[in-house]
């Protein structure tokens, strides 16, 4: 028989709401495919403890029973990426600094999608502090590409993106900084959204850049993302950044119409060291959006190389801020018998984070320092400023934009880390978004050579999801969901 | 000394703010209650948790600044400052560097040596740090975030003030503006205004500025001036000695009343400020510094010439009631509910200033509201009491605020007015002292004080003193 992790969150969910499958045999489904994949993928930090996952499966049943839980994820399976606070749940960051911490809260984003009787099965692996793009910087180790596990998930949300590959759970939720939904979407074959900056909350989701973090959706398909977004979403007092949006009905863009939709094709992201399989993948994904109606334009962006000088400028320097407070003092991990207060900071910390995590706290405290600040920070953040005006100039023209979401398929395990340079070129076509602060999606759009997927990426205006949306949806009418290999080859064992 | 010297001072005032509610979080600003009790994620800096700015932090710092004559930032924005320390759970600190929320003000202040302006170079908004407890037995520290959160105002002068005489008149004034808008109690021993001392030295007539040292740890306004004094006798004796000033921060002991050195500008740290990126800039709309501006209150220098004006009471009298805010509106209240100017005015300048002082309490902690101070006024003016059962009325009332009138009637303290009493107890007390009767007669005054005391002491002080005095006269013929 079919695992229940083979269907999308939404078919799951309307099968629960119509009594034809109860949460309890979902979360079962669930679990069983964590244990059994679990050693081969890792795509989580923690797995849910059983009795807990059970107890809360019963407790959403009964609400649907009694009819106050109508939300169509209610009793549907999620793993959430581990930088979301998940109150009495271990919540780490992929980080031996925070290996112990148990948050007294939960995530705004976790609350809202709880309300929608979410049964939560995992904290899913990512790369420490989502510092890098390959989830191969946990503390706690590598997650594999479900489709390959020689290669990586991408990151960094990659034990996300992994766990909806490997059907270990109906969905997941992510975070992006400089693309790390979108990114890892991509190398996994499955669809993410990461929202206009302000629409998800970021309280309760441990910082990494503050001004460019957002949480959102990873599915099988741009379904599932929309409903999930509109669950997650929600304009939240204890957020500061959190926006109040005049429109929150993301599902009404599941429409298949993308006639006279105008759609700019940068020329800036089909350039020098875009892989030739993902530039055609892409765009004949493009083609299927003009067959159908929609006005493809070829255009310059323009100022694309300065968006990843700019993002690890900016990252860094909010990071090595952020980042302050895990010092050994209130909670987390804290080096033995390190003498004095400074020696206690600083053992703490050398033991505590990872290269990349030091890499870029030293990199940011340096951005920042007197004498540095107006050279480095103050032109990132005017490099920012032009950024985003290139993009209003594009929206001018275009509904959307449309490229790829990475330069290549994903690379091999072990062959990014030893080239931190060529790692962060990886994000060239992301990054820019989360400067902007706008809406991108990463849909799913065919394989390379390897049987690696490719992802296309479409980029929004703010507050233009619904647009994302509408055309994702109507290219995915044309292709359907593909799973990934290993589990059509049954891989991953019997279960 | 050969040569004159010139000190010059600026002050950096740190002011905790009266909110009921922390300035990033809604945890309660109380003082005391039990360590770590009134906090929540966001103040003891768990990971996830997010910053809020609580708008009545900008409108206590808009109002100190509008009424120390600033220029008030409309779209200011909060900075973070970098340094490790325990008491910092972030270990980043919410404050203003690039865009304060006041600028460009001043105050008048006035000294023997005339009126001048002290200059305020700018007013920040920024959050307290927790609190460090070291327990020296066993070579630990605790940290307590009850205090961490509480919102600051710090108010940085310009380098005005020349002498500890100044730094005191430019701290009282400040003290009372923030105490007369409400906006904090200003209690320097409490620590909810704290100063930091700037001082350098110069010869007198030079232009530049000497090298400065910053002192901390300033809890009295006597320690500032023994401070500023034992600071500028330091710095002259280094130049006199040929040496040089070095750019430092100083501790004060007020115990041994010397100061030394806590870190000097070396090692200063490199703060790395860059924009609160978790906070959105504060506008403040024309229409809303319109509403802070008309919250204004009357302050003192307002409300001294109209006391003058329309009470007509002394200048001492009006010097000390408007010397703190509490005395100003107990006065004007009590006032208002009919009572006389003068009268009230004496019950503060002299029962009130006693007990304050006997009772070593702050003006700002009175207790007795003003209905029951005119209540008690009233009694005395109906003859229900003499001043003296009055004054003792006063002292519990002070304590307790209860209500004089029940008071008085419960422990059957009003006068006796039934004159028929009063006059049999009068001739009974002149019965028994034929010698003051005849010292009286012979010429002598003064034993008429005598038999009106032990008259009074006969009602246990329950009679009207004029009456007694008139019914003894009768008697004595």
């Amino acid at each position: 028989m079919e695992s229940l992790m083979s269907l999308t969150a939404t078919e799951l969910g309307k099968r629960i709401q119509a009594g034809e499958v109860s949460v309890r045999e979902a979360a079962e489904a669930s679990l069983a495919a964590i244990e059994a994949r679990e050693p081969k993928v890792h795509s989580f930090v923690t797995a849910a403890d059983r009795e807990t996952v059970l107890k809360r499966a019963d407790q959403v049943q009964r609400q649907i029973r009694e009819g106050s839980l109508k939300s169509p994820l209610a009793g549907v399976p999620v793993a959430i990426k581990d930088n979301m606070c998940t109150e009495g749940m271990r919540t780490t960051c992929s980080s031996r600094i925070l290996e112990n911490f148990i948050p007294p809260y939960t995530a705004q984003a976790v609350v809202n999608l709880e309300q929608a009787g979410a049964v939560i099965v995992g904290k899913a692996n990512m790369d420490e502090f989502a510092m890098g793009s390959t989830t191969e910087t946990s503390y706690f180790g590598v997650t594999r590409n479900p489709w390959n596990p020689e290669h990586v998930p991408g990151g960094s949300s990659g034990g996300s993106c992994a766990a909806v590959a490997a059907e270990e759970c109906s969905y997941a939720l992510g975070s992006d900084t400089g693309g790390s939904i979108r990114q890892p979407s991509s190398f996994c074959g499955v669809t993410g959204i990461k929202p206009t900056y302000g629409t998800v909350s970021r309280y309760g989701l441990i910082a990494y850049g503050s001004s460019l973090d957002q949480i959102g959706p990873i599915a099988k398909d741009v379904t599932d993302c929309a409903v999930i977004l509109e669950a997650i979403a929600s304009h939240d007092k204890k957020d500061s950044t959190s926006i109040a949006r005049e429109d929150y009905r993301f599902t009404e863009g599941l429409v298949d119409d993308v006639k006279g939709m105008r759609i700019g094709i940068p020329r800036d992201y089909f350039g020098e060291g875009l892989d030739p399989e993902v530039k055609a993948s892409v765009l004949a994904a493009a083609k299927v959006l003009e067959e159908k109606g929609a006005c493809l334009e070829e255009f310059d962006l323009s100022l694309v190389e300065y968006a990843i000088p700019a993002y690890y400028v900016i990252a860094s320097a909010e990071a090595s801020s952020n980042l302050a407070r895990f010092d050994g003092v209130k909670y987390g991990y804290r080096a033995e018998d390190a003498g004095g207060l400074h020696q206690m900071y600083k053992k703490t910390r050398s033991e505590g984070f990872g290269a990349e995590v030091k890499r870029r706290i030293m990199l940011g405290s340096f951005v920042l320092s007197s004498g540095y600040y107006d050279a480095y920070y103050l032109k990132a953040l005017r490099t920012k400023a032009l950024i985003k005006q290139a993009f209003d100039r594009a929206f001018e023209k275009y509904d959307l934009i449309l490229g790829p979401a990475a330069p290549t398929t994903a690379p091999r395990l072990g062959e990014s880390l030893g080239d931190p340079i060529k790692m962060y070129l990886g994000d060239i076509y992301t990054i820019s978004v989360n400067l902007a602060g706008l809406p991108g999606i990463s849909v799913p759009c065919g394989l390379d050579g390897k049987g690696l997927p490719i992802g296309m990426q479409l980029i929004g205006d703010c507050f233009q999801e619904k647009k994302l949306i509408r055309a994702a949806y109507a290219y995915q009418q044309t292709r359907s969901y593909e799973r990934c290999a290993s589990l059509k080859k049954g891989a991953f064992g019997n279960e | 000394m050969s040569k004159q010297y010139e000190t010059v001072i600026g002050l950096e005032v740190h002011v905790e703010l009266a909110t009921k509610t922390k300035i990033f979080c809604s945890c309660s600003t109380e003082f005391g209650g039990e360590p770590n009790t009134h906090t929540c994620p966001v103040c003891t800096g768990m990971p996830g948790s997010l910053p809020v700015l609580n708008k009545q932090v900008v409108e206590y710092a808009a109002a100190v600044g509008l009424a120390t004559g600033c220029q008030i930032t409309q779209y200011c924005k909060f900075d973070r400052k970098n340094y490790f320390y325990p008491d910092n759970p972030q270990n980043y600190q919410i404050s203003q560097l690039y865009l304060p929320i006041c600028r460009n003000g001043g105050v008048e202040i006035e000294t023997e040596n005339g009126k001048k302006i002290v200059g305020i170079h700018e007013i920040h908004m920024e959050e307290d740090a927790g609190k460090l407890i070291h327990n020296e037995w066993d070579d630990t520290s605790l940290v307590d975030f009850n205090r961490s959160g509480v919102p600051l105002i710090e108010i940085v002068s310009e380098p005005d003030m020349r002498s500890a005489e100044e730094v005191i008149a430019y701290l009282e004034k400040l003290r009372l503006i923030i105490q007369y808008l409400g906006a904090s109690d200003c209690k320097l021993q409490e620590g909810s205004m704290r100063a930091d001392v700037n001082l350098s030295v110069r010869e007198a007539g030079q232009e530049a500025f000497g090298t400065r040292t910053e002192m901390k740890n300033l809890n009295s306004f006597r320690a500032i001036a023994r401070a500023i004094e034992g600071e500028k006798n330091r710095q002259i004796d280094i130049l006199e000695s040929g040496g040089k000033v070095v750019q430092e921060t100083r501790r004060w002991d007020d115990n041994k009343e010397c100061s030394y050195a806590m870190r000097s500008k070396e090692d200063a740290q490199d703060y790395r400020y860059f924009p609160e990126p978790d906070l959105v800039p504060v506008v403040i709309s024309d229409q809303w510094l319109e509403e802070i501006r008309k919250k204004q209150p009357e302050f003192r220098d307002e409300k001294r010439a109209r006391y003058k004006e329309e009470y007509g009471i002394p200048d001492y009298d009006i010097d000390i009631i408007t010397s703190e805010k509490r005395l100003a509106d107990i006065f004007e209240e009590t006032i208002a509910l009919g009572c006389k100017p003068k009268e009230v005015s004496n019950w503060l300048m002299v029962e009130t200033m006693r007990l304050l002082k006997e009772k070593e309490t702050d003006a700002s902690d009175i207790r007795f509201s003003p209905a029951h101070l005119a209540a008690l006024i009233g009694l005395v003016e109906q003859g229900k009491i003499n001043r003296t059962v009055a004054k003792g009325v006063f002292e519990v009332m002070f304590t307790e605020d209860m209500d004089p009138v029940s008071y008085v009637e419960e422990k059957g303290l009003s006068m006796v007015q039934d004159e028929g009493t009063l006059r049999s107890t009068i001739e009974e007390i002149v019965k028994n002292n034929p010698q003051s009767v005849e010292d009286y007669k012979g010429g002598k005054k003064k034993a008429l004080g005598f038999l009106v005391g032990q008259t009074m002491k006969a009602m246990k002080g329950k009679a009207d003193p004029a009456m007694v005095n008139q019914i003894l006269l009768e008697i004595l013929g």
